[in-house]
């Protein structure tokens, strides 16, 4: 059995008599231990379908289900990094990546140390009393993603993490992914707007099209493993990200946004 | 750093205490009109010895920590009422502007009458005096709390409890806090108004005393005595910030 299903999923927010169709019909499956990247143009709904997964929001229709169960609040089985990284700034960092184990109780001293492993996975050690504004925008992000698999879930949900860095450091971050991806053996989906990062991470890609949100296409991504630098001049990949871009609309330009 | 900016203050005040002595010997004004602070000194340490002045201070100290607590504690319940509640903020809040916009000097006499114990009364005075900017700041802190950790929170199954004391309070302390410096000296304030109108105990009733006698140098050692109530007040505030917020000054 799939670990994740989607079946129907219609979002739609605002007056029920105008409503803003955010999602339509999303169905898909996600095997346990498949990375799938998930990529579309601003206005898809990106966001909200990994909000949704979360249980943060609910479907309007359709049915979102973990293990055949439907997810109609936050689980702790699954774990979600946002955009932004949302550490709370009055918490140093090992507060803060320890902050889900405080949540459910755990002991100071035990969660202190599990919370210098995740630390210690993320490459941030030595950074433990460091308050979140004295971080750099990828290390506040690891420590976010620190803090997530502290929550230890099976299933990590990822929103666009490294948007807001740059290249290089993207690129570095993406391996260190999926170097604990490996490690932990989690299922992962990831949003992202960056097609040839999506085919780089992913065993397979769903394309999104723009506002409303329908699910265009299901590639699957037959690159070998581990993914290296040197793909990124295969000609297996390159065609890849072709195939993956052909199914991406172009965005539509409205004159009132620019 | 520290001896530098406290040899810095004792020169100001020198320099103040300088000028002051220097006007009333260039002038030479009887000591009603004003004394000297050679004569404030000696009346300083004459009600010192006698207890009066720490009598009347107690009482006013009383009035002030009484009205803060009780401002602060009401205000702040009811601001995360109003803050949670968009229904209750609708019935509410036009009564709570309504009473902001009456002056609370104006209410004191009335107060008078309906409350015949005036320590009682005083710290009801002194509560109203800080009761809207506390309660202002409440919900605009409360309701800026950042929407994005809340998601956060709610991702970690957080309970409502959870989420207030981990996430509510510490990001609303800022401004709380800030507002807290500003209750103090309002409720300082609000006790004088509280012992003017209807007191015969506590220094704002020592100043009416001492108006009523010409006794100037008193009157000014009552005035010393509550502004250093606040300066202390203000300055607790203060510490309290360094400690509380100490997360703000890591660089």
């Amino acid at each position: 059995m799939p670990l994740l299903t989607l079946s129907h999923v219609y979002k739609a927010f605002g007056d029920p008599a105008d409503p803003l169709h955010a999602l339509q019909d999303i169905s898909f499956q996600v095997r346990r231990g498949e990375f799938v990247c998930v990529v579309g143009p601003s206005g898809s709904g990106k966001s909200t379908l990994l909000r949704l997964i979360a249980g943060l929001l609910q479907p309007t229709s359709g049915v979102i289900a973990l293990d055949g169960e439907p997810i109609t609040r936050p689980n702790p089985r699954i774990g979600i990094v946002f955009q932004n990284s949302n550490l709370m700034p009055w918490r140093t960092v090992l507060d803060n990546v320890a902050l889900p184990l405080e949540l459910r109780g755990v002991a100071r001293s035990r969660r202190r140390e599990i919370a210098r492993e995740y630390i210690a996975l993320v490459a941030l050690d030595g950074f433990e009393e460091h308050y979140p504004h004295q971080l750099s925008g990828g290390m506040q992000q690891r420590a976010a993603i620190a803090r997530t698999l502290a929550q230890n879930p099976e299933l990590l949900l990822l929103d666009e993490p490294f948007g807001a860095l740059d290249a290089l450091t993207r690129e570095y971050l993406n391996q260190e992914l999926l170097r604990i991806w490996r490690l932990k053996e989690m299922t992962v989906i990831m949003v992202t707007h960056a097609i040839n990062e999506a085919v780089w991470l992913s065993d397979r890609t769903l394309t999104l099209s723009q506002r409303p949100g329908v699910l265009k296409a299901d590639i699957p991504i037959t690159l070998p493993r581990p993914r290296t630098e040197a793909l990124l001049t295969d000609p297996d990949y390159l065609a890849l990200v072709r195939t993956v871009r052909s199914h991406i609309d172009r965005p539509v330009i409205h004159k009132s946004t620019l | 750093m520290r001896l530098a900016r406290a040899a810095l203050g004792a020169a100001s005040a020198a320099l103040f205490l300088f000028l002051w002595d220097a006007l009333v010997r260039w002038q030479d004004y009887p000591t009603f009109i004003l004394p000297s602070p050679a004569d404030v000194a000696e009346r300083f340490l004459v009600t010192l010895a006698d207890g009066s002045l720490w009598r009347h201070a107690s009482i006013t100290l009383t009035e002030i920590s009484g009205g803060l607590l009780l401002g602060v504690i009401v205000a702040t319940l009811l601001g995360y009422l109003l803050a949670k509640s968009p229904l209750l903020d609708q019935l509410v809040s036009p009564y709570i502007v309504a009473l902001q916009s009456f002056p609370v000097v104006a209410l004191a006499p009335l107060l008078v009458i309906w409350i015949h114990n005036a320590l009682f009364r005083t710290i009801i005075i002194a509560a109203l005096v800080l009761f809207f900017p506390v309660l202002v700041t409440t919900i605009v802190g409360l309701r800026s709390v950042e929407p994005e950790l809340a998601a956060v929170m709610r991702s970690l199954q957080a309970t409502r409890w959870q989420t207030f004391i981990k996430l509510e309070v510490p990001f609303a302390l800022p401004v709380f806090l800030g507002t807290l410096k500003i209750g103090a000296t309002l409720a300082v304030i609000g006790a004088v108004i509280g012992e003017f109108v209807g007191s015969d105990r506590g220094l704002g009733f020592l100043i009416n005393l001492a108006q009523g006698m010409l006794d100037t140098p008193l009157l000014f050692v009552a005035l010393f005595t509550l502004v250093f109530i606040a300066l202390g007040l203000y300055g607790l505030v203060s510490l309290l910030e360094y400690r509380l917020l100490a997360w703000k000054r890591a660089e």
